[in-house]
This record gives structure tokens, sequence and C-alpha cells, in this order.
């Protein structure tokens, strides 16, 4: 018997090509997801090279950050966007790599798709030029993003090198409130171990609070990993995951399915596992989130107070003071009633269909704000059909939702979906730095998907449990 | 793409502060939408600059032609975006100096030969404070004795092992070094049940 191992030691080791001098380890990447943005540069470095792609069948594109979600019928109005959409379609016709345009029925968020065709398979190595890559982690895959000269590495050779990660193991305890969601355990996280807390980490999260979790909601609390410092995060696969992945596009069928969920199962931590670091979060004690910062960790429970600077360390207190000065916030403010401009639902993080339910169950309780511009963007085009399956579309609409198509939208502004000016916006995105959403002066707070329904309905932030 | 060995670099320092200063405040993703990196110097910290009216560190004129960003603890947390270390390059860093940096940011910088290298805390508040004073300085960071030397004096400094030996033995560059192994590429891929076939 050998020594009781991490999920994340067996990845790591299975997927080890040699040793290299520098220390660091080759690792193989078993699925590379590309996009338009961080691609095209990789490309080109890789004809300068006149280097094949090593292994096109393990990567996959799609389009999602610059595609408009008003329209995307082709020539995209925008000739910039339609410029990168057709460089991305060159790239893949010219290597033989497998696009998800908006023809194939399967665009959407790169950390959506991959997941929802089966890609994304537990005891994986997942590598993406996105940082929310971590996303794929929820199925106990090692993700992580990389940057576009890494890009062409994977292109060129499948492979990275890689220094390996200390691991520590996040236990989410107890059980979840009413009106507290997988976003606020990730918030939760990110406040009481830092923005940086995760440099040098992966993380593990374990817990019954995460064992209770859907994988979608999994993959909200994976994906914001990284805002916590942590390249990849996970979590070990469990019946969940399998009763996930049956039946999806790209995962095996009848028997080979079996002989898979086997091995998958077998890369799961073991007990008595060692990890670097353990840390005990006790989920009963969350509430809805809301930040009120320039950083994801600048948050707090819908019914606190903004921090004053007695309340923080003497090291914390310049960045308060730039923070509430971007955001215009007083210290000791509430942080419920603050005004909101636009309400958006969507993104990597949380634009599922498990995420659009939430929202509408709030979005039956009223009409949007007179002074509130809110969007609906699905995630995908599999959860907007699936919306419309099931009648979400038209409860968004009637209260006065836009209601769009699937791209990361107002997340991060590289499409027409922005803020302009100062103006506040409650998201279900992943980042409230400044200028995020487009705007250099716009600001946002990031919140649940129901609370972002909840204060796109009143014109101001609102304490979810309230309402629903 | 170069081999060159990276061993010192020596030049005039900006000193940057601020924590967790994220890759959408160095360039802004609006820059993003283009198919090449090429002119993204213009846009390095442009909305930062343009908010301060002036009194941004890279508008000051005390510190034009540094090559050298001296910043705070967790530089380019954030996006993957390599449009990051591609900006601050093409305005014309050739290393950092920090308390921390997001790691992905340090991953891109290496892959373009732009050492990240950190500093204690009273090291780094010391080297900030010297440089603000007196501008016109040289900094040097040699990646052999792993120093970083100013008029502050000469200090011990931090890099990953790896990425040490990555930058002084110029393999820096990813995709050759990668392609060394060969076969064994192939034969790792089988190993595995996915790819070999369930």
């Amino acid at each position: 018997m050998s020594q009781p191992a991490t999920l994340f030691d067996k990845v790591w080791d299975a997927h080890r090509v040699l040793d290299l001098p520098t220390g660091q380890t080759q690792i193989f990447v078993g699925l590379h997801l590309i996009h338009e943005v961080t691609s095209p540069q990789a490309f080109a470095m890789l004809r300068e090279l006149g280097l094949p792609v090593r292994f096109p069948l393990r990567t996959f594109a799609t389009v999602d950050h610059i595609i408009p979600t008003d329209s995307q019928i082709r020539p995209f109005s925008d000739e910039v966007a339609e410029s990168m959409m057709s460089e991305l379609e060159r790239n893949c016709r010219d290597h033989g790599i497998q696009l998800f345009d908006t023809a194939s029925g399967h665009q959407g968020i790169v950390h959506v798709i991959g997941p929802e065709l089966g890609l994304t398979q537990p005891g994986m190595t997942i590598a993406c030029g996105d940082s929310h890559t971590s996303t794929h982690g929820a199925f106990g895959a090692i993700a992580f993003g990389i940057g576009t000269s890494q890009v062409r590495d994977v292109l060129a050779t499948q492979c990275l090198a890689m220094a390996r990660p200390q691991l520590r193991r996040i236990e989410v305890t107890g059980k979840l409130g009413h009106g507290v969601y997988a976003k606020d355990v990730i918030l939760g996280i990110i406040r009481r171990l830092g923005v940086n807390g995760g440099v040098g980490y992966a993380y593990e999260y374990a817990g019954p609070v995460i064992e209770a979790m859907t994988l979608e909601e999994r993959m909200t609390v994976c994906n914001m990993s990284v805002e916590g410092g942590a390249r990849c995060g996970y979590v070990n696969p469990d019946d969940a995951t399998l009763d996930y992945l049956r039946g999806r596009l790209y995962a095996p069928e009848g028997e080979a399915f079996d002989r898979a969920a086997a091995w998958w199962r077998s890369m799961a931590s073991d007990p008595g596992a060692e990890y670097a670091d353990v840390v005990e979060l006790p989920g009963g004690e969350l509430g809805p989130s809301v930040t009120w910062g320039i950083n994801p960790g600048q948050n707090l429970s819908v019914d606190e107070r903004i921090p004053t600077p007695a309340d923080v360390p003497d090291a914390e207190r310049p960045g308060l003071a730039e923070a509430l000065a971007y955001m215009d916030l007083r210290p000791g403010q509430p942080i419920a009633g603050t005004p909101v401009d636009v309400a958006f639902v969507g993104s990597c993080t949380n634009g599922r269909i498990s995420d659009l339910r939430e929202a509408a169950r709030v979005a039956k309780t009223g009409n949007v704000h007179s002074r509130v511009r809110a969007l609906v963007v699905p995630g995908s085009l599999a959860v907007a059909q699936q919306a419309e399956d099931e009648g979400l579309d038209e409860i968004f609409r009637a209260a006065g939702f836009q209601w769009r198509e699937p791209g990361c939208s107002m997340c991060l502004a590289m499409n027409p979906d922005k803020l302009s000016g100062r103006e506040v916006c409650a998201s279900s995105s992943n980042r409230n730095f400044k200028g995020r959403q487009g705007s250099p002066s716009g600001r946002t707070l990031l919140m649940s998907p129901a609370m972002v329904a909840a204060a796109a309905i009143h014109g101001k932030v609102v304490d979810v449990r309230e309402v629903l | 793409m170069g081999q060159e060995a990276i061993e010192r670099i020596s030049g005039r320092g900006c000193v940057l502060r601020g924590d967790d200063i994220d890759t959408d405040r160095i360039i802004p993703a609006r820059f993003l939408k283009a198919i090449t990196f090429d002119g993204l110097g213009e846009g390095a910290f442009l909305d930062d600059r343009e908010a301060a009216k002036g009194n941004h560190a890279l508008d000051d004129e005390r510190f034009e032609g540094a090559s050298i960003l001296i910043v705070g603890g967790n530089f380019g947390c954030g996006s993957s975006r390599e449009h990051a270390p591609q900006a601050l390059m093409r305005f014309g860093f050739r290393a950092f100096i920090g308390a921390s940096f997001g790691e992905i940011f340090a991953g891109n910088c290496t892959a373009l030969g732009l050492p990240c290298v950190t500093l204690d805390g009273a090291d780094l508040e010391a080297l900030m404070e010297s440089v603000e004073l007196d501008p016109g300085q040289q900094i040097q960071i040699d990646l052999q004795e792993m120093t970083v030397t100013s008029r502050a004096g000469s200090v011990h400094a931090h890099i990953p092992p790896g990425t040490r030996i990555q930058l002084v033995e110029g393999t820096w560059d990813g995709t050759r070094a990668l392609l060394d192994a060969g076969d064994a590429i192939e034969e790792a891929a089988g190993r595995l049940p996915y790819v070999a076939g369930f």
C-alpha cells in the first residue's frame, strides 16, 4: 500500500513527462482550451518557428470575450471583433482544431462549455489562456490559466514547465443559510485568506458544504480561486461528479464510462493525505456577500458596515482609503442601501442554468427599478436554450431585464456591454477591479446572481434573504 | 524569441506604490482587442495615469527612462493577459522588484525574459525610499548572487529557483526546452487512460 496521496499529487505524477534541468516539471496538458483574445499571437509565434500543433485533437476553441450579446450575426459590427473572430477561424482551420462557434450550437464562455460538453473530466490537467481556467477544478482536474507564450508552448508541445505549488485544504463546515450561495462561500474564503493568500498554493476545497454542492456550485467556488491568489483550486470527484458527466457529448459511454469512473474515483485524495496547510471556515456564519472595494477580498456580509480605518491593520489602511475614494463609499456606512445603476447576471462565475434559475426566482418578485439597466447573459448557447425551455427568459423580460445572447459580456468589457462614467454595477462576475467593466471610473459590487436580481428590482443593494 | 542568458540587469528605478495592482489596471481590456501585441506600450496604466492627471509614477519625470519597476505586493494579480508584461516591456521596463507577484503575471514575465524578484518588507521599503529620494541612481539586480544593489545597500532578493535557472541559463523560452523531451511527450500521453482511451 502506497502512502496516502492527494488528488493534486496523483494528477501531477500521472502527467509528469520529465523533470527539467531547472528543477521544474514538464507536465503534459490533457485538455487545452483556447479563445480569440489570447491565442492569435501564440499561433503567430508558432508560424514564425515553423512548428505544427503537436496534438490538435487535444485543443478546443470557442469565442466568448469579444462576441456581442445583442446580435451575433456575422460579420460583427465591430470590425476589430470581426477580425479576431476571423483569425481564430483561420487558425483552427489551418491546424485542424475543433472550433465551437455559434453555428456549432455549442458556443459559449470557455469555462461554461468545457464542462457542459464533457470535455472537462476528473484527473486531467487543463490549461487555457484565461485565469478563470481554475473553474474546471470543480471536477477534480488540475486546471490553471496561462499566458500567450505558454499557449504557444502547449500548442507546440502539449506541455508546460511548472513548479509544484504547495497544497492548502480549505474545509467549509456546517451548512449554508437561506439565501447564501456558492458565490458567498468563495467570497468568504477570499475575505478570510486575502487576495494574495493563495500565491504559491493550489487549493483543495472540501468539507460538508462543498460536498453538498452541485457541480455548477463547485465551479463557482473553483472559478474564483485565482481571485484568492491560487492559480488552481479543485474539489475531489464523487458521485455528483459522475452523475454530471454521464451522457455528456465528450464523456465516455457504456462500459468505457464505468472504466473511466473507476479511474476518476481513484484520483481523489486519500484519507490521511498530507497538506501544507489546512483551513476551516464555518459555512453557517456566512451571509450574502457584497464587495465594497476594488479587489474581491474587500467584501462583507450584506448586513455589515463598511470598515473604518480603526477596523483594519495599519498595513491595510492605504488600500482601504484608496478603495473608498474610488468607490465613493464612506467608512462605517452599511453596504445595504447602496444605489446601483446597472445589474449584470452572467459570466464564467455565475452564468450557468442554476444561476439563472436563482436570479429568476427573485425576478418574479418585482420589476426592474426605473433607474436600473439590467442584463441577463447566459453562459452558453446550451444554457440559453435550457433557460428558454424553462421559460426563464420570459420571467426576466417580463420583469424588465434584457435577455441577451451568450458571451463574457459585461464581466470584462471587451464587447459593447460596458459601464459608462461612474455607474455602479451589481454584478455576478468575478472582479471589482478599477475600470474592469469598461469605464475607467465605473464601480462594481460583486455578489451572487440572486443578490444582483434583488438589487436590480430595488435599485439598491438589499438583503436577498428578505426578498426570497 | 531569444535564448539570451539574463544574469544582471542594471538601470534606473521607477517606484509605483500600492498593493494588489491588477492586470486590468496595467493594461485595460480594450487594448486586448487586437491580434498582435504591437503598440501596447502606449496603453500601459493608461486609465490610472489619466485618473491621476499626471501624478502617476509612469508620468513622473524623475523616473523618466527607468527600466526597473519597483512595486508593492501581489503586483499583476488578476487576468492572465500576457498583454500586461508586454505593455510594460514595450514601455521600457526590463525587470520588476516587488513584495510579491501574481503567479500568472510572473510566469508571463519569465517567458519574456523579464525577471520578477521579491525583497523582504523592510528591504523593499528602504529601496523605494532610496529611489524616491535619489531617482537618478543605478539599481542592479544580480540573479547569480541573488541581490539587489542600490544606494540603500545590497540586499538579498528572492525568485523561484527554477525561474532563476531559466533566466541565467537562457532557457526562459519555454518551447525549445519543452521540445527537447522528444518522444517522451507521446509516451507520457500514452500512459494516460483518457488519452489512450478508457
